[in-house]
């Protein structure tokens, strides 16, 4: 890639004192979390170039998805976007569930909204406490890691892990809700309110912290399409583009909620953007809550759901059927499917073709970190060093998923 | 129906179409790729402002081997397209469309890595999620799923810089 004019002549230039300087920022940067590494062209603090070298965390994601049964992927989706393991999990069963030709149940379908929305806000708050962090805002990022603590805990509850949680499955759900679920929300999401409005004091109007957001890192809302970026940093251009508004899967077209945009495209409107997302998800949650249906969470196919253990433990067709499934895999038919959802960082979205047999032929996972990270070059060229730490954490690059 | 649309704007560029799981996908010849994506791009009916993802699928056995596919969205129409091209093994080329969209600069560049499909007009195709030495394209068939790579010896980047033309 060639040089702003004015940084060709300098790179050229005979006195070192005019030099442009390279640096090597990263894989392991204390103030980034993340481990991706940035190959500086410096003007003095200035930027006059970024390569950004992404794949340190790269773990074979499709490739491995590729050697087991459809199942037995959703333990490595939990782990693309760690932050928000949920919101992954559905997008691949919904996949696998539109290639399969079967609808999960409606309990199902509120459900898997609800950990979603759960889970979008633990991400929120981890890219914002973090950001702010690493701008200085030591204290903030106790008080978020506090709110993600409950809504871990409330996870935990659920799934049975905090990060790891391989919840769904083809056609449902592991397991529904715990029997206190509603008491540990209802005080999830009262005290997430608390820590919400002390951030909200701590940062929006804070000098320093509106210094160092705003006006840095702008991309305008034609750059962003071009780069093919989705979710908040899409939005904080001024694009009300969401995919639960837009192309509404499970019952997202149900709520009532808005889509918060901003005006710049800058650090500061992203940090607003998630920051308003965040209500948003609350009232999603709080609407699906009032109207949850009873019922079952898995669907009654028995080629996609293990039969129940009384069955396998006691008749001789249950233990075939349970043996089938575990040994041969779920029989997906042959086709190809495109799913996205709207991750907490854009459009994730899961390409799966099946060959007929019980193994993904081939998986391939969209990533929204990924893309965003292919525009940080753009962002940054003409920034200072030190805006890098600030930009980079609101484009919140989750390893997991950028690097697969 | 967007096929139909589409199959009568571009005639018999597009060789095959199909809508299943109510995706529309449309097969096209790799000489006619780009300009095919530049209309799609800009002509109003189809308004696809967004190249979402670029990857490929290897079908090992058939020939033509590889089916490089396009992911393509628009805002504005509220569609989606896929576009295939298949493209042969020994000669896997394809036309680069960063000129249309700057997000197929790291997306081809990913899918040049995993699948060794050459780009043809991408300004610094090398490889993005794995190291310069890599041996191989992993996501093809016939790369073993267990194979095993020597450690890279250390090098300073500053005196020998992984990519000297930049």
């Amino acid at each position: 890639m060639a040089l702003p004019a004015r940084w060709q002549q300098k790179l050229e230039a005979a006195d070192p004192a005019e030099e442009i300087m390279q640096l090597q920022m990263g894989p392991s940067h204390p103030a980034s979390h993340g481990t991706v590494k940035f190959n500086l062209k410096l003007d003095g603090e200035h930027i006059a170039d970024c390569d950004v070298e992404v794949g340190y965390l790269h773990r074979a994601f499709e490739k491995m998805c590729e050697q087991g049964t459809w199942t037995q992927c959703f333990p490595y989706t939990d782990r693309l976007n760690y932050a928000s393991p949920v919101i992954n999990n559905v997008g691949f069963a919904l996949a696998v569930e539109k290639l399969c030709d079967v609808e999960v149940t409606e309990r199902c379908k509120y459900l898997r909204v609800i950990m979603s929305e759960v889970s979008r806000i633990t991400d929120h708050l981890t890219c914002l406490g973090m950001a702010a962090a690493e701008a200085g805002a030591q204290t903030v990022a106790f008080y978020t890691l506090e709110a993600r603590e409950l809504l871990y805990d409330l996870v935990e509850a659920v799934t049975g892990a905090r990060l790891t949680v391989t919840w769904c499955r083809v056609g449902g759900l592991a397991h529904d809700l715990p029997d206190d679920f509603n008491d540990r929300l209802a005080n999830a999401l009262k005290n997430l309110d608390s820590v919400l409005s002390d951030c909200d004091q701590l940062l929006s109007r804070n000098r320093v912290f509106i210094d160092r957001m705003s006006g840095v890192g702008m991309l305008s809302s034609a750059d962003a399409i071009s780069y093919g970026i989705t979710g908040p940093l899409l939005r904080a251009t001024g694009v009300a583009h969401d995919l639960r508004k837009a192309d509404p899967y499970l019952v997202y077209d149900r709520f009532d909620f808005e889509i918060p945009t901003g005006k710049h495209g800058d650090n500061y409107d992203r940090f607003n953007v998630r920051f308003r997302e965040m209500h948003q998800s609350k009232r999603i949650i709080e609407q699906a809550m009032e109207h949850l249906p009873d019922g079952p969470v898995m669907i009654d196919d028995p080629r996609l759901v293990l039969p129940p253990k009384e069955r396998v433990y006691n008749s001789i067709e249950g233990l075939m059927n349970h043996f089938k499934i575990i040994m041969e895999g779920i029989k997906v038919p042959a086709g190809e499917v495109y799913q996205a959802v709207e991750g907490a960082n854009g459009e994730l979205g899961f390409y799966v073709v099946s060959d007929g047999s019980g193994r993904p032929y081939r998986v391939r996972v969209r990533p929204p970190c990924f893309i965003a990270m292919g525009a940080l070059n753009k962002i940054l060229i003409g920034h200072m060093i030190a805006d890098i730490i600030t930009t980079f954490g609101m484009l919140n690059m989750i390893g997991g998923e950028c690097d697969r | 129906m967007l096929t139909d649309k589409l199959k009568q704007r571009f005639g018999a560029d597009i060789l095959d179409s199909h809508s299943e799981h109510g995706n529309d996908t449309i097969v096209v010849g790799r000489e006619r790729a780009l300009d095919i994506m530049r209309a799609l791009r800009d002509e109003a009916d189809f308004g696809f402002e967004f190249l979402i993802d670029v990857t490929a699928v290897d079908r090992l056995g058939r020939e033509p081997r590889f089916d490089v596919v396009y992911h393509l969205k628009s805002m504005s129409c509220g569609h989606r397209l896929r576009v295939k091209v298949m493209v042969p093994e020994g000669d896997a080329w394809v036309s680069s469309m960063t000129a249309l969209w700057k997000s197929a600069d790291w997306l081809e560049r990913e899918c040049y890595d995993m699948f060794g499909i050459d780009f043809r007009g991408h300004p610094d195709l090398r490889r993005i999620l794995l190291y310069d030495s890599f041996k191989g394209h992993p996501l093809r068939k016939d790369y073993p799923y267990q194979q095993r790579h020597p450690i890279v010896p250390e090098t300073d980047p500053i005196v020998n810089p992984l990519h000297p033309s930049r």
